[in-house]
């Protein structure tokens, strides 16, 4: 006889804890998204310097747009993901701030050392 | 509908879930039961906050703790039952440690102890100062290991079986259904705890009714020392939240309206800064809550909305301190009262803490039932005699919850008798009176109009007040008694709105004030028949301890028309002859 | 400031109501006073039907758990003031079957708390004194023993509402509090429970029930630092032969 209450359609709505929950899982669909890009990509070199260019035409206009939201969406999973770290990675006498700059750190070296490759 | 179960643990606080592990370790073939009118963890076990004392270090010994407790109970405790106590609390104490208790520690990794009130030494274990949450937690966690302890959780007991002088269980509302059940058994272990809500302002958690000690009396057991009410000298005005005693035992100080120590004029010792064991703040709660009312009589205390106060300053002992060894201390202060210990005073006043008596047992937690154990707070054993000890208790729990189980266990093993006829027939009996009852307080269509069950319950916390309070005399209990008396009668028209059958706590709240009224009753009648002064039990007409007449424990049994008949039984004394009472000198 | 607030109280009785429905009361408004206390006045002043859960009114039993103006909180511990002028809106705890008013099934936790045994496991007999642990050694658990079992971390957690096999934030923390203290060695005999699909790997991190936890237990925490360690435990089990794990 007890009363078990549905749950709405828009629960996620109620809070911004749980608006950020749901943005968080949608972001695994964009991410998805740039390793099938990525693949992309990389099949199109492999075809040749043509495919390449009409991959690249390709990757204009609605596509290059799709790609800004993708990204948005894979730094808004990046950074909340970095902010969890010291919260799952308790090191005896470091404090979790430190945790979380050296994981700042570790990223932003190596997104420069992959520019670094990328713009030589 | 009814079930069976070897051993039946009516609580589930500190005292009934040792209990039922002792049973199940005494004899793995007996089926125990813990029947539990709230989930055991919201048991009041985890407000405990100080501590829990045990002999614990080389420059302590047993000799000191029993002579403390003695003392501290000024001779009306059973040196035998104080002796068995002082000796098993260690081996207790470690028990719950080697289940997991996270004590407080020393830097080398073994247990820390603190002072407290009325100790000689420092023996207090603590787990900061939320000791008996701890304690509690541990207990519940390491019962769910076990799958011989069966729990009903939130069952409501209502009476005991009782055939030919032996218990045989209970007879209980299942709160969820509202269905009245019945749990036959052979030995029924009562650990209810105590019954502080039969005064307005306590510390007390709202179950604290008194349950099994109204269950006990009614079924034909004698309770014990009744008269005996201790008043904690610090709890917070308005909500009656125990500020713990560990504040004082880590420094902190009692100021009057002047910011004057004011026990120092009380013969407990002189003001140090810091503090010495057995003196000042470190006195017995009896009598630091009786300093009290003589300073308000002074004009020495503050007034506010919710009676005198004075304070208790922990200032000096600084941020950290507080925050390691005191958190929940500021927690509460910081939450109930907006303040900051840190920075600021604590405002108190003395409050209703403790049941020094309790249902009449031996030093195995047997009470004069056949079958019918008791231990904890519900209990008295008696080695808390006319004033507990702070950390007394939940050693007490542990130490007596172990050995009621283990009484219980071996009485079931080695006796068979099996309930007859007649006790299925009194549990369809019980069945049938409550639904009867229920009917009739749900009608409402009472002679003399309807009462509310909270208007009558407030009176009665107010007759307990004004005439059983810190101080008594013959004409303040003989007022109380009346009062009483006519609050019962006015319970006849107590009404219930609530018809439903599903978790009605009004139907609760009615039982809970019944079994309170025969509390109230008790502790006043035997307040009014103990003609002398002693620990917790203050007569203005009789400011003496009178160890002529009165170095004994009353008993008060239940007469046919719901009085109460006080007799006397002698006190235990093996090594310690009564002596005076000196803290601080 | 006013001198009365509204409660606006959701009532359920089963046989009564096909769903809950909201009754309003006018209390005092006093600085004291708690939601508790509130309510407290309207069942023994005004409304004796009224049923909900309480003990200890001090934050530490974990019985008045409710949802005031959709947070869940400890009634005992929130305070009338803060939602002046009103009205509060008290419900029951989400993701709970309602038994009845506020009160609501807590069934499904007691069921589950034993399966992640949160009890202390070793092999070998006790010490003849106690086990040694330092002051830092108990810091390392410390904060997840603190848990009340209140219910209101698994009353804010989503994923608890969406899938209730869930075992959710209580219980993992004190699985966790066993795992981390010196004391205990039963680790592995948790592992099965907690590295499961409805173990730490069914959060996904919202963080709402760190936020609802009145008493600074951070099941979230426990949970992030519990997939680590399940994570390090299967690339073990991955990579290295089975003697040297």
């Amino acid at each position: 006889m007890t009363y078990v209450k549905p749950i709405s359609t828009l629960w996620w709505l109620r809070r911004p804890s749980y608006f950020l929950f749901a943005l968080r899982e949608l972001s695994s669909v964009f991410v998805a998204w740039f390793v099938v890009y990525l693949l992309m990509l990389v099949s199109a070199i492999s075809a040749g310097p043509e495919a390449y260019h009409r991959f690249l035409d390709w990757s204009t206009g609605r596509v290059l747009v799709l790609n800004v939201v993708a990204l948005l969406f894979v730094l808004l999973h990046a950074v909340t993901w970095f902010n969890l770290a010291p919260r799952a990675m308790v090191v005896p006498h470091v404090p979790p701030v430190v945790v979380l700059v050296l994981h700042y750190l570790l990223w932003l070296g190596l997104s420069a050392a992959l520019a670094w490759v990328v713009l030589r | 509908m009814s079930t069976f179960h070897n051993v039946v643990v009516v609580g589930g606080g500190g005292a009934g879930l040792r209990a039922a592990i002792a049973v199940a370790e005494a004899n793995p073939r007996l089926t125990v039961a813990v029947v539990s009118k709230v989930y055991p963890m919201r048991s009041h076990t985890v407000s405990a906050e100080g501590g829990a004392a045990a002999v614990a270090g080389p420059d302590d010994s047993l000799e000191e703790h029993l002579y403390d407790t003695i003392s501290g109970g000024d001779w009306l405790v059973d040196q035998d039952a104080a002796e068995a106590f002082v000796q098993e609390a260690p081996r207790e104490l470690l028990r719950l440690e080697h289940w997991g208790c996270p004590w407080s520690r020393q830097r080398d990794g073994r247990i820390a102890v603190r002072a407290f009130g009325g100790m000689k030494k420092k023996r207090t274990w603590f787990a900061a100062d939320k000791t008996g949450f701890h304690m509690l937690h541990t207990l519940f966690q390491t019962t769910l290991s076990n799958p011989d302890v069966v729990r009903y959780d939130e069952w409501f007991v209502t009476s005991l079986l009782v055939d030919d002088g032996q218990v045989y269980g209970v007879v209980a509302i299942e709160l969820a259904t509202g269905r009245v059940e019945t749990v036959i058994a052979n030995a029924v272990i009562l650990c209810t705890g105590g019954c502080g809500r039969v005064f307005p302002f306590t510390t007390n958690a709202n179950i604290k009714t008194g349950d099994g000690m109204a269950l006990a009396y009614r079924a034909g057991a004698p309770l014990k020392d009744m008269e005996f009410v201790q008043y904690h000298p610090t709890g917070l005005p308005f909500t009656g939240i125990l500020i713990t005693e560990a504040a004082r035992a880590e420094g902190g100080w009692l100021l009057n309206k002047d910011g004057y120590r004011y026990l120092q004029d009380y013969d407990l010792g002189t003001p140090t800064p810091h503090p010495v064991l057995r003196s000042m703040e470190l006195g017995p709660r009896d009598r630091l809550s009786q300093a009290f009312v003589h300073e308000h009589d002074k004009g020495r205390t503050t007034d506010t909305p919710y009676g005198p106060i004075v304070h208790l300053d922990l200032r000096h002992l600084g941020a950290e301190v507080i925050d390691a060894k005191l958190p929940f201390v500021r927690e509460l202060c910081s939450k109930y009262e907006n303040i900051d210990p840190v920075k600021e005073l604590i405002p108190v006043r003395p409050v209703v803490h403790y049941m020094m008596g309790g249902v009449h047992t031996d030093i195995h937690g047997a009470t004069s039932l056949t079958g019918l154990y008791a231990a904890g707070e519900v209990a008295c054993v008696s080695i808390n005699g006319a004033n507990r000890l702070g950390s007394n208790s939940l050693p007490e729990c542990l130490v007596f919850g172990a050995r009621a189980g283990q009484a219980a266990a071996e009485f079931v093993t080695s006796t068979r008798t099996a309930p007859g006829a007649a006790v299925y027939a009194q549990a369809r009996d019980a069945q049938r009176l409550l639904e009867r009852e229920f009917a009739r307080h749900a009608e409402g269509s009472h002679i003399g109009g309807r009462e509310r069950i909270a208007d009558i319950r407030t009176e009665m916390q107010t007759a307990m007040e004004n005439g059983a309070g810190i101080y008594r005399d013959g004409e303040s209990l003989a007022k109380a008694a009346d009062r009483l008396r006519d609050l019962r009668e006015r319970f006849g028209r107590a009404t219930v709105d609530d018809r439903s059958r599903t978790f009605n706590t009004e139907a609760v709240a009615l039982l809970e004030l019944s079994f309170m009224l025969d509390v109230a009753e008790s502790i006043v009648v035997s307040a009014l028949h103990r003609g002398e002064s002693r620990g917790a039990h203050q007569r203005t007409d009789f400011p003496g301890r009178d160890d002529e007449r009165f170095l004994a424990h009353s008993l008060v049994r239940r007469t046919p028309d719901g009085g109460g008949l006080v007799d006397y039984m002698p006190v235990k004394i093996t090594q310690w002859p009564p002596g005076e009472r000196v803290y601080g000198r | 400031m006013a001198d009365t607030i509204t409660m606006q109280v959701a009532r359920y009785r089963p046989g009564q109501e096909a769903e809950p429905v909201f009754q309003s009361y006018d209390v005092p408004l006093r600085k004291e006073w708690a939601v508790l206390d509130g309510l407290n006045h309207i069942k023994d002043h005004v409304d004796g039907t009224l049923s909900y859960r309480w003990s200890c009114r001090m934050g530490i039993c974990g019985s008045c758990g409710m949802t005031v103006n959709g947070s869940p909180v400890l009634s005992c511990a929130t305070f009338l003031t803060d939602y002046a002028p009103g009205p509060v809106r008290v419900e029951p705890l989400r993701n709970f079957p309602v038994v009845r008013d506020l009160v609501v099934d807590i069934g499904d936790f007691m069921a589950k708390l034993p399966s992640v045994k949160p009890w202390l496991i070793r092999d070998d007999e006790p010490p003849e004194g106690e086990y040694l642990q330092t002051p830092d050694e108990l810091d390392d658990y410390k904060k997840f023993s603190m848990c009340i079992n209140c219910m209101l971390c698994y009353s804010a957690c989503p994923v608890y509402a969406l899938d209730p096999a869930f075992v959710g934030p209580a219980a993992i923390a004190l699985a966790q509090r066993y795992n981390l203290d010196s004391r205990d060695e039963g680790a592995a005999d948790r592992r099965d429970v907690l590295s499961s699909a409805e173990g730490v790997w069914a959060c996904t991190f919202v963080g709402e029930c760190s936020t609802a936890c009145p008493k600074g237990v951070d099941p979230a925490g426990a949970i992030q630092r519990y997939k680590l360690t399940a994570a390090t435990h299967a690339l073990k089990d991955f990579l290295l032969p089975r003697g040297a794990r």
